[in-house]
């Protein structure tokens, strides 16, 4: 047990745990609407939008799988710096769109939006599912990070004993979520980005100063890993698969239903596009901390003794806490662990929110109870919150983490696939709603078959056109397929049965 | 009739604990041909082949990694310029 990093973890813990409950207080609202509880009440303004956006796009599984991948397959792991440096042109252009709509309207969900664009429950409904489908393994994701520093830190014990402390972290995370909505993670967002900057910055200071320089560090790294193999013969190769994950997953980021509450909460467009200039300091964060992966490696982590049992354990997802440990003084190390554990509770938080304004939006209000009040609407929004952290605390306690990992994998070719009904959809009313719906279909189920061709072990899929092999992400073939199937059955339908006249927004709607 | 009551005025929604004047209308962007700018980081980032190499170095760190590094802050200048011109 390494007490003076667990001591310092303790107190900051205690610290965000006192002012997630105080934040129901904050900007005091009347919490049983769910556009105040689950939106924090559209008002939020530039400064508290970059820390919560930040705090729910770069989360604990990013801070702690990028460098790991970087560790362990060097170069391609570098893909997280293009996917974020390209989500901002996109969040810049069309995502104020999205928020004058919804404002327009009190759409909460993006689902929400889809429902009044088109007049078609079925498709709001299969947005919905989509999205919470694809949220549920993202949580239990940031769950795998609260572990790895739980391990670090030297907590031991077997069964129960060994998974108490996480449980307690989110037994507070479940319930200061229920009392304060998203005010919680936007007031402890402010924290946990404070900590893991000062924390970022020390490491990419510190570390290179006692390897002997960023050059000694690179000098350290099989040739193999330090660049990506060029493509030989008539194939796009690595190149093919580099470009496409950073595309793909950045036309993926914004569809995740935490990133639209994310962006719901903002005061006003102006918000989201000032953040779209602001929000890449992240980004390059990301960048330096994608480069501790190979600090790690520089820093002989796998040939210290001290940390044989962490990296058999958690895999090369101990690289950086590992780095911290062997570096920086206990508190010091406490205080990053403590980032990293904090940094999984804030997208945690606002992903069960979101996954709650989806269930009670588009499903139990749709579905099944049409009548029900803003009061009934807002509680059953807070129980969904629970039961969707208990599911992946669950998820995380009883399953192998491959599961997790494969259905995050797995996720993000799904939600891709709402792209032409949100996206599109605030450009043209061309698309019909039910072409859309077997335009989604039919990428679900091409995204989900080249997956499983891949054995869910990865997710570039490999199209021979005109003779050239094409290594893409699966998510973005799936993606041309569904955006092909739906402009061509729209193109059929539209004369015969056309469904435009059960869009509820109109033109002005959107600027 | 949900619909109506998360339709106060921003005024309203906007209130603290004390009153808050109505705050002034944002003022609508002018999307500009100028957006045509953010297309710029796609090309950068995405033709692989050009960045794809180890040299040169800066300060021991190789291009392909400085590189990208620095196609964050060109990328997130051009939005700030793209911002500040359609105000």
């Amino acid at each position: 047990m390494r007490w003076t990093a667990a001591i310092v973890c303790l107190a900051l813990f205690a610290l965000i745990t006192a002012l997630g409950f105080m934040a129901a207080r904050w900007r005091r609202g009347d919490l049983d609407l769910l556009h105040e509880w689950g939106l924090g009440g559209r008002r939020f303004g530039t400064f508290i939008a970059w820390f919560l956006i930040g705090g729910d796009l770069y989360t604990a599984y990013t801070f702690i799988a990028i460098p790991a991948l970087v560790y362990g397959a060097g170069a391609i792991g570098f893909f997280a710096v293009p996917y974020t440096i390209l989500i901002y042109p996109i969040l810049y252009v069309v995502f104020p769109r999205l928020w004058a709509v919804c404002n327009r309207h009190g759409y909460v969900t993006a689902a929400d939006f889809v429902r009044g664009r088109f007049g078609n429950g079925w498709l709001a409904l299969a947005v919905a599912i989509t999205g919470i489908i694809a949220t549920m393994p993202y949580i239990a994701l940031q769950l795998v990070g609260i572990q790895v520093v739980i391990g670090a830190l030297g907590v031991g014990g077997h069964g129960l004993l060994h998974d108490l402390p996480l449980i307690i972290a989110f037994v507070i995370l479940a319930a200061f979520t229920y009392t304060s909505g998203l005010r919680a993670p936007a007031m402890i967002a402010v924290v946990k980005d404070v900590l893991i900057y000062i924390a970022v910055i020390a490491a990419v200071i510190v570390v290179p100063i006692e390897l002997g320089g960023y050059s000694k560090i690179f000098a350290a790294i099989p040739a193999a890993k330090l660049i990506l193999a060029a493509p030989k013969g008539p194939t796009m190769g690595s190149y093919g698969a580099y470009a496409t994950l950073a595309l793909g997953s950045a036309l993926a980021l914004f569809l995740y239903p935490h990133s639209t509450t994310g962006i719901l909460s903002a005061q006003n467009g102006g918000v989201i596009r000032r953040n779209a200039a602001m929000l890449p300091a992240y980004s390059f964060l990301l960048g330096l901390i994608a480069l501790l992966g190979f600090m790690a490696i520089a820093a002989g982590i796998a040939k210290s003794p001290e940390f044989t049992a962490g990296l058999k354990q958690y895999g090369p997802s101990f690289a950086v806490p590992a780095l911290f440990l062997a570096t920086f003084p206990g508190w010091f190390t406490g205080i990053a662990f403590a980032a990293i554990a904090i940094g999984a509770l804030v997208p945690a938080a606002i992903m069960s929110i979101a996954t709650a304004n989806l269930f009670t939006r588009n499903i139990y209000r749709e579905f099944i109870k049409r009548d029900c009040t803003a009061g009934d609407e807002t509680a059953m929004a807070k129980l969904i919150s629970l039961v969707v952290k208990l599911g992946a605390l669950f998820f995380v306690i009883f399953l192998p983490l491959t599961y997790a990992v494969q259905f995050q994998l797995l996720g993000g070719i799904w939600i891709i696939q709402t792209l032409p009904a949100v996206m599109i959809a605030l450009y043209t009313r061309f698309l019909n709603g039910w072409a859309l719906l077997i335009g989604w279909l039919c990428g679900i189920v091409s995204g989900t078959w080249m997956a499983a061709s891949l054995h869910f072990k990865g997710s570039i899929f490999v199209v021979h056109l005109f003779g050239v092999a094409i290594p893409s992400y699966a998510a973005l073939w799936s993606l041309i397929l569904n955006i092909v199937v739906s402009f061509v059955l729209s193109a059929v339908l539209n004369p015969v049965a056309s469904d435009r006249h059960k869009d509820a927004t109109a033109m002005e709607d959107y600027a | 009739m949900v619909h109506a009551l998360l339709l106060p005025t921003a005024a309203l929604i906007l209130g603290d604990a004390m009153p808050t004047p109505v705050p002034p209308p944002e003022r609508r962007p002018r999307a500009s041909l100028l957006r045509l700018l953010l297309l710029v980081p796609f090309v950068g980032v995405l033709w692989v082949s050009s960045y794809n190499s180890l040299t040169p170095t800066l300060g021991g760190i190789p291009f392909f990694y400085w590189y990208q590094l620095l196609w964050v802050v060109i990328a997130a200048g051009l939005t700030a310029f793209v911002y500040f011109a359609e105000r």
